[in-house]
């Protein structure tokens, strides 16, 4: 009860929502990293994946690969990013790089993956109808493979931004802000409430981005896909 | 950092032992978390067949786990464990336990109704079907989800360095060089803990492919 | 392209010289279709038949090219098909195949106006001409109009598929096992629906079965093909079911194949001696079909029974045997349009 007690006290206090330190301006930070990081990530993957998925050229390598990344520990990616980033930049390349990079390398893998999966498992027969009626391969693509693979494709970025959005408070054990620098400081200050209230913080932003997501894809989505078959 | 060379070979070569010893301990505590997460998660999953509509609210608890970060589990169990091995299992515990259920469920669920049909028709007693039919059909997800737990899990014991000298297995030497401007250390830590999640990852598709040779290659559910 | 007037639909010409597709190449190549010829006239159903494996669906997705052919060429109204733009000829072509392939995430108005929208149709025209197909394969546009392919039934599906491949009204089109899904009193019911849309249209239709019945039912003309993708024989379905031309398409087209052939000819085709009426014998209508007035005679156990005429009056006296010889003499005339 204490817990709870103190939690709620600490994000009560107004003096935590105030300055550069305060919950309002880690929070963007941590959006912010997210965000780019997500961004940058879908620019590089979901065009990859969807190639991939529709010509089905180099998928096995590419998706073998994908999958390897995976293995990828971030803490792990973030430590090893700081010797090479401190050489481009010795402020930011110790500070912010390192968390920023590792977010894009987290996040790629499940996009491409999922986007791979989504446009290859559109069945073939209806490709190939479409192609009969004259659609050229663009098309085919940006009207019949995404609309049909959406469910997947989304799935992918929503896992991509949950994932970046929880991992990225490791920034915080490596020089970036973020909302996992209320958890390294109540941890280190024996301080509960700034400690879990900066774990329901992160874990609210979670919860909101999936639930963002979820409403996003269900206006995109053709309920011709989603509705189940009448009688 | 600029005033030191990227490895010091002689760090390196002075520490083999300590470096063996924090492998030793990575590993010890991933193992420990994988098997008391499979056999949490095997409960789980047997309940969740019978009783299909408590999956919907496991699925969304291991969700909502999903969104609490591992780094935030480590620290906040400090004020309720204190610095004991629990700190660093339960976390790493639950973890497991969100990739292992979907991928048991989805291995009992893909073992398909008319093989059942025939084995009930030759007359297999219950026991029977579930130990010669639906287990050994059931284990290509079941080790796919294996191989996803025991890499993640593996990648998140660096992470409980934030609880101390005492955890973390490599992911001590990747705090310590950071902390510490040693980028000797942050390499050691950082490709050794790549090099045994990989090591991993490899065994299992080894292991995944002798167990079930009847097969196909991509069988995981994430 | 020229395009022959047929009433108020368009129709083409369609004709296969020396088509071959070989897979592979020196050693390893084997023919998936082999020297195929045959010509097609405008306005005419030409059946593709045979036993899987024989070559029958490459053949048809060659002439929209989703198949390149390695040799010979197909001449659609005297052009090469493959010296026209791709996208160009496939949207004058219509195509439907068994799986429908109808887009899941848009409504059957959509699905049946892709190609005019690929064309460039205005919204309006788009619209109009939906509804219109949509009545003319029997779905009341009010009803169908908003739906999603999930919503219907198989039969319904594979009728938004014939709606959609003649959104553009093409001169061609090409069906592949169209009706092979559903189960048979549909299939039966869309066949004689298609039949009668067909003798309004009259389009050149290339339609792929392996269902013999099918094809006798179907075609004005059939080509059965053999393994190895060779044309074993071409012509009318009469001639077919009266003359094989090898030991292969006897046994393909069946043991049955006189009786097959008495399901070409009706009543009405047959000239009898005049009789009044007689009561306690069947009475078999002009569409009768003969196949099925022998089947009552025979279950009736009587020698014979009374043809009437559309009036409904006694035009005739019918007797196995003058079934039997309408076969022998090959009269019988195909009973398709």
């Amino acid at each position: 009860m204490d817990l709870i007690a103190a939690t709620a006290q600490w994000l009560a206090d107004p003096l935590n929502w105030q300055g550069p330190n305060g919950i309002p301006s880690r929070l963007m930070e941590h959006v912010a990293l997210s965000g780019v990081s997500l961004l940058v990530a879908a620019l590089i993957a979901l065009p990859l994946g969807l190639w991939i998925g529709h010509t089905g050229r180099f998928s096995w390598w590419i998706v073998s690969t994908a999958n390897a990344w995976r293995a990828l520990p971030s803490f792990a990616v973030i430590g090893l990013l700081v010797p090479f980033t401190t050489v481009i930049d010795p402020d930011l390349g110790f500070t912010l790089y390192p968390t920023l990079v590792a977010m894009i390398v987290l996040a790629g893998p499940p996009i491409l993956v999922n986007a791979y999966q989504g446009i290859a498992g559109v069945d073939g027969e209806l490709v190939e109808a479409a192609r009969a009626m004259g659609m050229k391969e663009s098309q085919i693509l940006f009207g019949v493979e995404i609309p049909i693979a959406l469910p997947v494709l989304a799935t992918g970025l929503r896992l991509a931004a949950v994932q970046v959005i929880a991992t990225a408070t490791l920034g915080a054990t490596f020089g970036f802000g973020g909302l996992g620098r209320f958890i390294i400081l109540g941890d280190a200050n024996r301080d509960n409430g700034e400690l879990f209230g900066g774990v329901v913080l992160v874990a609210m932003l979670a919860l909101a981005t999936l639930g963002a997501f979820l409403l996003l894809e269900r206006r995109l989505v053709s309920t011709g896909l989603t509705r189940r078959a009448a009688g | 950092m600029n005033h030191e060379p990227l490895v010091r070979w002689d760090w390196l070569f002075a520490h083999l032992g300590p470096i063996a010893d924090r492998v030793g301990q990575h590993l010890y505590l991933a193992a420990i978390a994988v098997g008391v997460g499979f056999a949490i998660s095997f409960a789980l999953a047997a309940i969740s067949i019978r009783r299909r509509k408590l999956y919907p609210a496991v699925t969304v608890l291991a969700t909502a786990e999903y969104t609490i970060p591992s780094f935030a589990l480590f620290a906040a169990l400090v004020t309720i464990t204190g610095l004991s091995i629990l700190t660093a299992e339960i976390p790493l515990v639950l973890y497991t336990i969100i990739l292992f259920v979907p991928n048991i469920v989805a291995g009992f669920d893909s073992v398909p109704w008319d093989v059942l049909d025939a084995a009930d028709g030759m007359g297999f007693t219950r026991g029977q079907r579930w130990w010669r039919v639906e287990l050994p059909l059931a284990v290509p997800l079941v080790v796919a989800g294996l191989r996803l737990a025991s890499v993640s899990t593996i990648g998140l014991v660096t992470v409980s360095a934030i609880l101390g000298q005492g955890f973390g297995g490599l992911g001590y030497y990747i705090l310590d060089g950071y902390q510490r401007h040693f980028t000797t250390e942050i390499l050691v830590g950082g490709l050794l803990s790549i090099a045994l999640a990989v090591v991993a990852d490899m065994a299992f598709v080894l292991l995944q492919r002798l167990l079930t040779p009847w097969a196909a290659r991509r069988a995981e559910v994430r | 392209m020229t395009v022959r007037e047929t009433g108020h639909a368009r129709a083409a010409s369609l004709e296969f010289h020396g088509v071959t597709k070989r897979y592979g190449r020196g050693e390893s190549a084997h023919g998936a279709v082999n020297d195929l010829s045959f010509a097609v006239p405008a306005g005419a159903i030409c059946v593709l038949v045979g036993p899987s494996g024989c070559g029958k669906t490459t053949s048809l997705k060659m002439v929209n090219r989703l198949i390149e052919p390695t040799e010979g060429q197909i001449l659609l109204d005297g052009v090469n098909v493959m010296t026209e733009n791709v996208t160009a000829l496939r949207r004058r072509i219509g195509y439907v195949i068994q799986q429908v392939g109808l887009l899941p995430h848009l409504t059957v108005g959509r699905n049946v106006a892709i190609v005019p929208s690929l064309m460039g149709w205005s919204k309006q025209r788009q619209s109009a001409r939906t509804d219109e197909l949509l009545s003319l394969v029997g779905l009341d546009p009010e009803r169908y109009r908003g739906r999603y392919p999930v919503q219907l039934s198989g039969g319904e599906r594979q009728r938004v598929g014939v709606a959609r491949a003649l959104a553009a009204d093409p001169p061609l089109m090409l069906m592949d096992e169209p009706f092979a899904a559903v189960d048979p009193i549909v299939r039966e019911r869309l066949q004689d629906e298609f039949l009668r849309l067909q003798h309004e249209l009259a389009k050149t239709i290339l339609f792929v079965t392996h269902d013999i019945d099918e094809a006798i039912k179907m075609g004005d003309l059939i080509a059965v093909m053999e393994a190895g993708g060779r044309l074993a024989q071409f012509g009318s379905p009469d001639s077919v079911l009266a003359h094989p031309a090898s030991d292969f398409v006897a046994q393909f087209v069946g043991e049955d194949r006189g009786l097959k052939r008495l399901s070409l000819v009706t009543i009405a085709d047959l000239s009898l001696e005049p009789s009044a009426a007689r009561p306690g014998l069947p009475t078999f209508g002009p569409g009768t079909k003969l196949r099925d007035a022998l089947s009552v005679l025979l279950a009736a156990d009587t020698s014979g029974g009374v043809a009437l005429d559309d009036a409904g009056k006694p035009r005739g006296f019918v007797t196995v045997d003058a079934i039997a010889s309408a076969l022998a003499e090959g009269r019988g005339t195909v009973a398709n349009p």
